[in-house]
C-alpha cells in the first residue's frame, strides 16, 4: 500500500517537474540572453557564460525604451482605472437591481468579449484621424477601456454576487449611517474583487500589441510591446538582442511578480468570469 | 412575424417582491427607481463599449464599399462591392484565411488536450499543487510579443538553443516550421487559460460519483469520459468558444516569429498590412468586415450547436 502512494506521488511529481519547466523555460531564456555579453550572445548555449548588466544599463539610456515605458504604464494605469470604475457600476447593477435591459447588457459585454479586435483597426485608425486622436494616450485608452469592461463586468459581479449585502444593512441597524455601512462593511468586502478585476484589466492592457501598433506612430504614445518590436540597437552596427530581451525582463518581472503574488485571486477571477484577459 | 407571448417568468417576479415590500405605490415608486438607477449605473459602460465598437463596423461597413487609398486620396469613390470581388478573388486573402483556419484548429484542438492534462495535474496531483498552479499561470501573465521573442531567438541559428534540433537550416524561413513555431508559441501562451476555465468545470465533478464508478469497477479512463466529461461539458464549451475565437485573431505571435512572410500571414496580418503599410482604407476595411462576418458566422455555429450551453445564459454555471 505504502509502495503504491509512493509510486503516484513520483509519477505525480514528475508530471509536475515537466509543466514547471513547459511554463519556465522560454522565460529563462529571454533573461539569460538579457545577461549575455554582445561576444556569447550567439554562442547557443542556454546559461550565459559572462554576465553583464550592459543590456539593461543601454536600454534605460535610452529616450526610445523609457518613453515606451512610461506610456505603457500610464495608459494601462489611466484604462484599467476606467475600466474598474465602470465595470463596478454595471456590475453593481447586475447582481443588485432589478431593471429591464440588463440581459441586453450582459449580451453586449459578451459579444464584445468575443469581438475580432482587427475588424476595428481599420475603421478606427481614420476615425481617430479625424478626431485628432491618433498617436495619443486616449486613442489607446478608449479601445482598450472598451475590450476590458466585458472582463471587468463578467469577474466583477460573480464577486459582487458572493457579497453578504445583508450586512450593510445589520451595519445601519446598529447604528451607522450610510457611508459607515459603505465604508466599514462593503468596501473591505468588495476590495479583493476590485483589486482582482484590476490586476487581470492591467494584464490585458499591458499585453495588446494589435491596437498599439496600428493606433500609434511616434513615441508619444508607442507602448513597450511595440517599441519592442522596433528596437534597432543603440548603434546602427549593433545587434538588438541584448536589448531587445532586457527590455522584455523589465516588463515582464512586474507582471510575473504580481500573478505570483495573487495566484489564488487571479485564478477564481479568472475562473468566474470565464473571460480571457 | 408573429410574436410569440414571452413565459410567464417576468410578471412572476414583481409579484413575488410585492409579497415582500410594503403597499402597491410603495413598490412602483422603488421600482421605478431602482430601474432608474440601474440604467444610470450601466449607461457609461454600455455608451463606451457600443460607441467603441458598434460605430466603427458600421463605418467599416460604409468605407468597405469605397475606392479609398489614403495615397491617392482623390480617386476617392463609390464603387459598391467591388473591394469585396477584388479581395475575395486574391490568392493571399485564401492563403491567408487557411492559414488562419489551420492555426485556429491546430492549436484549440493541441490546447483542449493540453489544458485537460494540465487542469487535471493542478486539480488532483498529490505534491506540489501550489508550484504547479503557480507555475501555469506564468505564460498567461507574460506579454505575449515578449514571448514571441523568446521563441524567435530560440529557434534563430547560432543564437538559439532550438535552432539546431531538427535540421541544421533556419526553421523560421520556412513555411511549414514557420507555422508550427507559430503555432508552438500560441499553445504555450494559451494553454494554461484553458487548463484554468476546465478546472473550474472539473472542480464541479462529484467526488461522490467518482468514488461510486470506481467501486462498481470503472477504469481511470471510463470515470474520465463517462462521468468527468458529462458533467463538464458546459465548461469544456465555453472554454472551447472563447479559445476558438480567440486563435481566430492570432497576430502578434507571427508579426514577430515571421512578419507574414513565406505565406504565414494570418488574415488579421494581412488586414493590418493593408491598412498601415498599403494605406489602403477600402480594402482593409473589406477585410475588417469579412474577418467581422467569419468570427460571427463562428460564434453562432457554436451557440447553435451546443444552446443554452452557451456562456449568455450567465445564471448557468458558475464556480
Amino acid at each position: 500500500m505504502a509502495d503504491t502512494t509512493t509510486r503516484a506521488k513520483l509519477r505525480w511529481g514528475l508530471l509536475d517537474v515537466i509543466v514547471v519547466v513547459f511554463a519556465l523555460v522560454p522565460v529563462l531564456w529571454i533573461a539569460s540572453l538579457s545577461f549575455k555579453t554582445p561576444a556569447t550572445l550567439t554562442d547557443g548555449r542556454f546559461w550565459p557564460r559572462e554576465w553583464t548588466l550592459d543590456n539593461y544599463r543601454s536600454i534605460f539610456d535610452t529616450d526610445q525604451f523609457v518613453r515606451a515605458l512610461v506610456n505603457s504604464v500610464g495608459i494601462a494605469l489611466i484604462a484599467t482605472l476606467v475600466a474598474v470604475v465602470l465595470g463596478a457600476m454595471a456590475a453593481y447593477a447586475i447582481s443588485r437591481l432589478d431593471f429591464p435591459g440588463k440581459k441586453l447588457l450582459v449580451g453586449v459585454a459578451l459579444l464584445i468579449a468575443m469581438f475580432p479586435q482587427v475588424s476595428l483597426v481599420s475603421p478606427l485608425f481614420e476615425i481617430e484621424r479625424q478626431l485628432g486622436l491618433f498617436d495619443t494616450w486616449p486613442g489607446l485608452i478608449l479601445p482598450y477601456i472598451t475590450f476590458a469592461l466585458p472582463l471587468a463586468i463578467y469577474t466583477l459581479s460573480a464577486f459582487f454576487k458572493q457579497i453578504p449585502w445583508d450586512l450593510e444593512k445589520a451595519a445601519k441597524m446598529d447604528g451607522a449611517t450610510q457611508g459607515q455601512a459603505f465604508r466599514r462593511v462593503i468596501a473591505p468586502l468588495a476590495a479583493p474583487g476590485l483589486f482582482t478585476t484590476a490586476i487581470l484589466v492591467f494584464i490585458f492592457c499591458w499585453n495588446d500589441f494589435l491596437f498599439a501598433i496600428t493606433l500609434t506612430s511616434t513615441e508619444r504614445a508607442r507602448t513597450v510591446p511595440v517599441a519592442l518590436s522596433f528596437f534597432t540597437g543603440e548603434s546602427q552596427f549593433e545587434d538588438p538582442t541584448g536589448a531587445i530581451c532586457a527590455a522584455a525582463v523589465v516588463i515582464t518581472v512586474p507582471i510575473v511578480a504580481f500573478v505570483l503574488f495573487f495566484q489564488r485571486r487571479i485564478v477564481s477571477g479568472l475562473t468566474s468570469g470565464a473571460v480571457k484577459g | 412575424m408573429s410574436v410569440r407571448s414571452e413565459p410567464v417568468l417576468p410578471a412572476l417576479v414583481p409579484a413575488q417582491r410585492a409579497g415582500r415590500r410594503l403597499g402597491k405605490t410603495a413598490l412602483s415608486e422603488n421600482k421605478r427607481a431602482e430601474r432608474k438607477l440601474g440604467w444610470l449605473l450601466c449607461a457609461p459602460a454600455a455608451l463606451v463599449m457600443v460607441l467603441v465598437t458598434a460605430y466603427p463596423i458600421g463605418y467599416s461597413i460604409w468605407l468597405s464599399l469605397q475606392r479609398y487609398d489614403l495615397r491617392f486620396p482623390d480617386q476617392r469613390e463609390f464603387i459598391g462591392l467591388e473591394n469585396y470581388v477584388t479581395v475575395l478573388t486574391n490568392e493571399f486573402w485564401w492563403t491567408a484565411f487557411g492559414v488562419t483556419m489551420l492555426i485556429t484548429v491546430v492549436t484549440v484542438a493541441v490546447e483542449l488536450a493540453l489544458g485537460m492534462g494540465l487542469a487535471l495535474i493542478m486539480h488532483r496531483t498529490l505534491v506540489g499543487r501550489g508550484i504547479v498552479r503557480t507555475a501555469a499561470l506564468i505564460p498567461y501573465g507574460i506579454v505575449t510579443v515578449v514571448a514571441a521573442f523568446s521563441w524567435r531567438y530560440a529557434w534563430t541559428p547560432g543564437t538559439g538553443y532550438l535552432a539546431n534540433l531538427f535540421s541544421d537550416g533556419a526553421p523560421l524561413t520556412e513555411r511549414a516550421s514557420s507555422l508550427a513555431i507559430v503555432m508552438l508559441a500560441e499553445i504555450w501562451k494559451t494553454t494554461p487559460f484553458m487548463a484554468l476555465l476546465l478546472m473550474a468545470g472539473l472542480a464541479l465533478v462529484p467526488e461522490d460519483l467518482l468514488k461510486a464508478a470506481s467501486t462498481d469497477g470503472a477504469t481511470a479512463w471510463q470515470r474520465f469520459t463517462r462521468v468527468m466529461l458529462p458533467v463538464m461539458k458546459p465548461a469544456i464549451l465555453v472554454a472551447l468558444l472563447f479559445r476558438t475565437l480567440d486563435a481566430f485573431r492570432v497576430f502578434d505571435n507571427i508579426y514577430v516569429l515571421t512578419a507574414g512572410g513565406n505565406e504565414t500571414s494570418s488574415v488579421s496580418m494581412l488586414a493590418y498590412n493593408n491598412l498601415i503599410r498599403g494605406l489602403n482604407l477600402g480594402i482593409g476595411s473589406t477585410m475588417s468586415v469579412l474577418i467581422f462576418l467569419t468570427v460571427a458566422a463562428i460564434a453562432f455555429v457554436f451557440v447553435k450547436l451546443f444552446g443554452t450551453a452557451a456562456p449568455g445564459s450567465d445564471d448557468g454555471e458558475r464556480r
